[in-house]
């Protein structure tokens, strides 16, 4: 007999098909559509009953944008590979819609020659934008708060500076990152070898301590409820001002552990400000790099952050020093 | 059978699946910087075994006589060789053939009717590459050190260096609307270790002088206009060095400051001159043999065949793990300065 389990669990719960709450708006009671229907699979994850979905005016736009951003990516990889669908495959990983070259600046380059990039680019930062639009929306007609597209606001921050803000900044589209699976990775890469190794900027360190903070949350908090879960503690919202023997015993544990606990409302804020800060510093860092700030490493050596190592082989010298040519000048493209 | 275990079975033996890809352990590691820098070699000891037949150098021919008439009196035609004395210059010979053709012997690159015709394009060559060695033993002591180079460092037996290098096929996108792929995002390309980045890391640095520093030499900007595009270029051709040496970033660098040469090992010294002696050689010796190499032997697009760091390091840190052949022949030895091109005339074709 299937019995209940709080890490893997065989039983799923399935309810009657419901159409969600009513609201006072009639309008949107009338914008439910798709009759709900169940789904084993689905409730193996989550809940088993698939809509009503809404789309409206934003969601019919931003998925008519997306896809047409994401098509022109799709087709300019098909073109890369000649159309061949084994090669599709085989490539996807390193097929790639790049920005346009240096030479180009702000300027609009033939569609060839990262014209694609931009078309792509705006496409998708659009729907990205009119999808943002929808979860406001959504949220403010269930009389919700607006956590979840402020937090979403965050990541596309994060997205905006790298593929917009920072390149018109610099003057120049070839700065943003390109639409691939490893040649998004190799920017990365590039990045940090331009601009003196990103581990030293500041604000990617932050956010890098605020995603691993994010994860360090989800994992005492993620764990704590399911603990707690043979007390009711899973229902953590009437917990927040009727705690219960769930939510105390959980609490002790925390001050038995380690003699300071969160509260059950207070997890949760702790947890959205890691995980937003982690884009918004992160952002932060980016936009700085290039604009403000060359070299990280440098920057880091002159305010104390580095340390020195000492020079095992004696002193290294660049060997092209006191040649005339000029330290650097960048190559044709 | 029970979905739970079947779905447990089938993790296994994908997480099984997906083991097959790595290298099984032990490797070997070595300290190769301060500590905590991450400076470490990391070398799997039994592709090291593997490859050692390969970075093995032959043993010397017998030393010749010292003394003995020139091989001016007995041969003619003797352009570059003609100070060697008869027992030296046979020996230097026999030496070449089992260097570059030892399946083929002296009529690789000799007329049999006619030793000293050059009609065969291959003895035009050999002539050139005898003085591009005599160049590198010379002037590049920065890069060969008293090492030195022979014809066997890049040759192995093979008529043409195994690792060598041609221009890339380009990707049409001439009057083509999409597709442009810039030069990189190519599956499988082992120029560039397999990676999108762009692959062809030669031409822009091994045969053109682009510049290779991307970063800037101050904190705040004061004007470095390297781009991103500028620093996967330069990526690609670390990646090429280090599947040429069979090393990673830190034999040259302290990776927390790349561009930092306070920081980096002397070996990224050598390895300045290095690139620098690659594309000297690639412009002065190679590319002007273009005209005489028969179009069987050229790239896909028209061009020769060129030497990169594999050429001779095939995957060893020094090539033949740093064994001195080159003392053992005095025609190789270093010129000060090289002459002037031999006019590289069109050999006639037999």
């Amino acid at each position: 007999m299937a019995e209940y389990q709080n890490l893997f669990t065989q039983v799923q719960v399935e309810g009657p098909t419901y159409m969600g709450v009513e609201l006072e708006n009639p309008h949107d009671n009338g914008e439910r559509i798709v009759p709900p229907f169940h789904l084993h699979l689905a409730g193996r994850l989550g809940n088993a009953q698939i809509g009503p979905i809404y789309l409206g005016f934003f969601g019919v736009a931003a998925c008519v944008f997306f896809l047409i951003g994401f098509t022109s990516i799709g087709w300019n990889y098909l073109v890369q590979v000649n159309y061949s669908p084994i090669q599709f495959v085989r490539q996807l990983f390193w097929l790639s819609v790049d920005p346009p070259a240096p030479s180009w600046g702000l300027h609009l380059p033939p569609m060839n020659e990262g014209g694609w990039w931009l078309f792509a680019g705006f496409f998708i930062t659009l729907s990205i934008l009119l999808w943002w639009v929808r979860t406001y929306r959504r949220a403010r007609a269930l009389g919700m708060g607006t956590h979840v597209s402020w937090a979403f606001a965050g990541a596309i921050w994060l997205y905006l500076v790298l593929g917009l803000i920072r390149p018109v900044l610099l003057g120049r589209w070839s700065e943003a990152v390109p639409f691939g699976i490893f040649s998004h990775l190799d920017w990365t890469t590039a990045f940090s070898l331009r601009y003196g190794n990103l581990f030293y900027n500041p604000f990617h360190m932050l956010s890098i301590a605020f995603l691993y903070g994010s994860v360090l949350l989800f994992a005492m908090h993620a764990a704590t409820i399911l603990a707690v879960s043979r007390f009711g503690g899973e229902r953590e919202i009437e917990q927040i001002v009727d705690r219960g023997t769930a939510s105390e015993r959980a609490a002790l544990f925390w001050r038995w552990t380690m003699g300071f606990n969160a509260t059950m409302e207070s997890i949760h804020r702790w947890a959205w400000w890691f995980a937003v800060l982690t884009c918004v510093t992160g952002g932060i860092g980016i936009l700085l790099t290039g604009t403000v700030v060359d070299n990280w490493y440098l920057w880091s050596v002159k305010h104390g952050v580095a340390p020195s190592y000492p020079e095992l082989w004696g002193h290294v010298v660049d060997p092209a020093a006191g040649q005339s040519a000029p330290a650097v000048v960048p190559a044709a493209q | 059978m029970n979905p739970t275990r079947t779905l447990l079975a089938a993790v296994l033996v994908g997480t099984a699946l997906l083991l097959t890809g790595c290298e099984h352990p032990p490797m070997k590691h070595e300290q190769i910087g301060y500590r905590g820098t991450g400076m470490e070699r990391i070398v799997n000891p039994r592709t090291v075994a593997e490859n050692a037949p390969l970075h093995a150098a032959p043993e010397a021919a017998p030393a010749a006589p010292a003394d003995g008439p020139k091989a001016t009196l007995l041969y003619k035609n003797l352009q570059v060789l003609g100070d060697l004395n008869v027992a030296e210059f046979n020996r230097t010979m026999a030496a070449f053939t089992q260097w570059v053709a030892p399946n083929e012997g002296c009529t690789h690159c000799h007329n049999p009717a006619n030793f000293a015709d050059d009609s065969k394009y291959t003895k035009v060559v050999a002539r050139r590459m005898i003085q591009m060695t005599r160049e590198i033993n010379g002037n590049w002591h920065d890069h060969v050190a008293d090492t030195g180079v022979t014809c066997y460092t890049c040759h192995r037996g093979h008529n043409i260096p195994e690792k060598s290098w041609v221009a890339e096929r380009e990707t049409v996108t001439e009057g083509r609307m999409l597709g442009n792929n810039f030069g990189q995002n190519r599956a499988g390309m082992a120029s560039v270790g397999n990676s999108s980045l762009p692959y062809d890391p030669y031409t822009p640095f091994l045969l053109k002088a682009h510049e290779i520093r991307v970063a800037g030499s101050t904190a705040l900007p004061t004007g470095n206009k390297s781009s991103i595009k500028n620093a996967e270029a330069t990526h690609g051709l670390m990646i090429h060095m280090s599947e040429a040496l069979g090393v990673g970033c830190t034999w040259c660098h302290n990776t927390r400051a790349m561009a930092e040469w306070s920081q980096s090992t002397p070996q990224r010294v050598q390895a300045w001159h290095g690139i620098r002696m690659v594309r000297a050689i690639n412009n002065d010796f190679i590319v002007p043999l273009t005209p005489i190499t028969p179009p069987e032997r050229l790239g896909a697009m028209g061009d020769i065949p060129k030497a990169n760091c594999a050429t001779c390091h095939q995957g060893a840190n020094k090539p033949l793990m740093g064994a001195a052949m080159a003392k053992d022949y005095p025609a190789l030895a270093g010129t000060a300065r090289a002459p002037a091109p031999v006019a590289v005339a069109r050999a006639g074709k037999n």
